[in-house]
């Protein structure tokens, strides 16, 4: 049957038998390579059109509709006049770190989409601590945003970055520990493992309660640590213009907002890993039959599906509430989401000891 | 006690949440309640609210007779001084000087759509329009004369 893993593996074997081992893994990284970046400039069009299609329809208004048709175009034009324009660097700005920070957003997206399993056995790296290496890279992403609004030498831009870090350092804890509970709930920091062990149910299922609360935690966590609204005081268009990103115009503005783009199918990627399964197909217990039909549906096809489902609630959450105060924002996460997801945390340590989940 | 204020806080916050999400979400699946309108290209078929307002008129009868009495309330309720009413005096038909509307001068281009003036009229003698089509290639164009030339007042309007 056609799938990911076999299209890698026979390309792999050509690899193997055409070059030498060196050679033939020199040419496995970058056509690695060339595959994230190709990933990220279809996500950034695809997740650009989708985010003003659900914005506008959300909003009652009908969105894109004039380049190609139904509107479909509009990303390709819009990213044709960034690549155009010219990536200006402000006189008073700090060159080096000014021109740095894109990339390093960017970099950041990519080395998190190392250990994503994208399909069944089809995964650029499987490392033992695919979990903890998530978290740990995608806490770096606030230097680039640090970077970018100290650079620029601009106020709003300073006071932007300056947020954007109280948000994310916060935020992370209770990320980081709704992400605990499902590795706490299967034993193992492995993504591999961790999918595999969800085959006779996602954990949002069979770790009952604990599970949908760690859930929402964790969507609520990300929502702020990839700086969306409702948390996006670091950009707060109506307050500091653009926030971290004012002073930048032409393909650097593009490449945060590609970043951006990038880091929300990620985390929902993750989010779909941990707590939806992954690439596992939907089962229920017992029902052989059921379960052979959602076997036929591609793994491939059930990961997009779930992470882009999760990206559309994280849409859904930006087009619906209104932006917190930094005062509300950290109330929300100090007072509300540690509490409870450390309360959330013990509760699953329990029953993940007396056995109680499925 | 602390605790359960606490609690119901949360459910409450989720529940406000919740309400607002359903509200967005029917938006997202009933496509029917966009209220875009594509404006060249439906321009037959074009579907104004009620309270658009396009520009003042004044409304002329079809014996080109209006119900304006000069009185000048309208110019006096402008905030912008849009409206400038020019009076003239007429003479009854038992000799009397009675004082009528000669011209009213209507700066198109200084007007905020407002409506106080017309809220101010007591004959109601003006109405505001829904066109919306003003440009033009000279700004001398946009001061109106909304009286047609000829109309007179209509008969018992005082």
């Amino acid at each position: 049957m056609w799938s990911f893993s076999n299209i890698a593996g026979s390309i792999q074997n050509w690899l193997n038998q055409t070059f030498s081992p060196t050679w033939s893994l020199v040419m496995q990284m970058i056509i690695a390579g060339i595959a994230v970046i190709s990933l990220f400039a279809v996500l950034g069009l695809i997740l650009v059109l989708m985010e003003r299609k659900v914005s506008a329809w959300m909003q009652i208004r009908l969105g894109p509709n004039r380049v190609g048709p139904k509107g479909i175009l509009q990303t390709f034009a819009d990213t044709l006049k960034l690549l155009v324009k010219e990536g200006l660097t402000p006189a008073g700005a700090d060159k080096l770190l000014f021109n740095l920070a894109p990339v390093l957003a960017l970099v950041v997206g990519m080395l998190l989409m190392a250990p994503i399993a994208f399909a069944k056995d089809f995964q650029l790296w499987n490392l033992n601590i695919g979990v903890l290496y998530v978290s740990a890279v995608s806490s770096i992403m606030v230097i680039s945003i640090l970077m970018a609004g100290w650079a620029s030498n601009n106020k709003y831009s300073l006071m932007g970055a300056m947020r954007s870090g109280a948000q994310i350092v916060s935020y992370e804890l209770s990320a980081g520990l709704s992400i605990l509970t499902i590795v706490v709930l299967c034993g193992s920091l492995n993504i591999p493992d961790i999918i595999y062990s969800q085959a006779d149910g996602w954990w949002i299922f069979k770790g009952h309660i604990p599970a949908i609360i760690s859930f929402v935690i964790f969507i609520i966590a990300v929502t702020a640590e990839t700086n969306r609204a409702p948390f996006d005081l670091a950009e707060a268009e109506s307050e500091l213009t653009a926030g971290f990103h004012t002073e930048y115009s032409g393909m650097k503005f593009a490449l945060f907002f590609l970043a951006e783009y990038v880091n929300v199918f990620i985390v929902c990627a993750i989010g779909a890993t941990l707590f939806l399964g992954g690439w596992m197909p939907f089962h229920i217990g017992q029902w052989q039959s059921f379960n052979h039909v959602m076997d036929y549906i591609p793994s491939s096809i059930w990961f997009f599906g779930k992470t882009f489902f999760l990206i559309f609630l994280i849409m859904w959450f930006r087009w619906t509430f209104p932006r917190l105060r930094i005062d509300q924002l950290l109330n929300l996460e100090w007072k509300y989401l540690l509490p409870i997801s450390m309360i959330n945390l013990l509760l699953v340590t329990v029953i993940a000891i007396l056995g109680w989940h499925f | 006690m602390f605790i359960v204020k606490y609690i119901k806080n949360i459910f409450k916050g989720v529940k406000s949440l919740l309400v607002g999400m359903r509200r967005t979400g029917y938006y997202f699946t009933h496509h029917k309640e966009i209220i875009t309108q594509q404006y060249p290209d439906n321009k037959e078929t074009l579907n104004l609210p009620e309270r658009f307002k396009g520009e003042v008129v004044l409304i002329h009868d079809e014996n080109n007779e209006h119900a304006c009495t000069g009185c000048t309330a309208c110019e006096l309720a402008c905030p912008n001084a849009t409206i400038k009413i020019v009076t003239k005096f007429d003479i009854t038909a038992e000799g009397k000087k009675k004082k009528a509307l000669d011209k009213f001068v209507y700066h198109l281009e200084l007007c905020t759509m407002c409506n106080l003036c017309i809220i101010a009229c007591p004959t109601d003698a003006i109405k505001m329009d829904q066109t919306f089509e003003h440009s033009v290639f000279d700004r001398k164009e946009l001061t109106k004369i909304l009286n047609k030339p000829g109309s007179k007042i209509r008969d018992g309007v005082e």
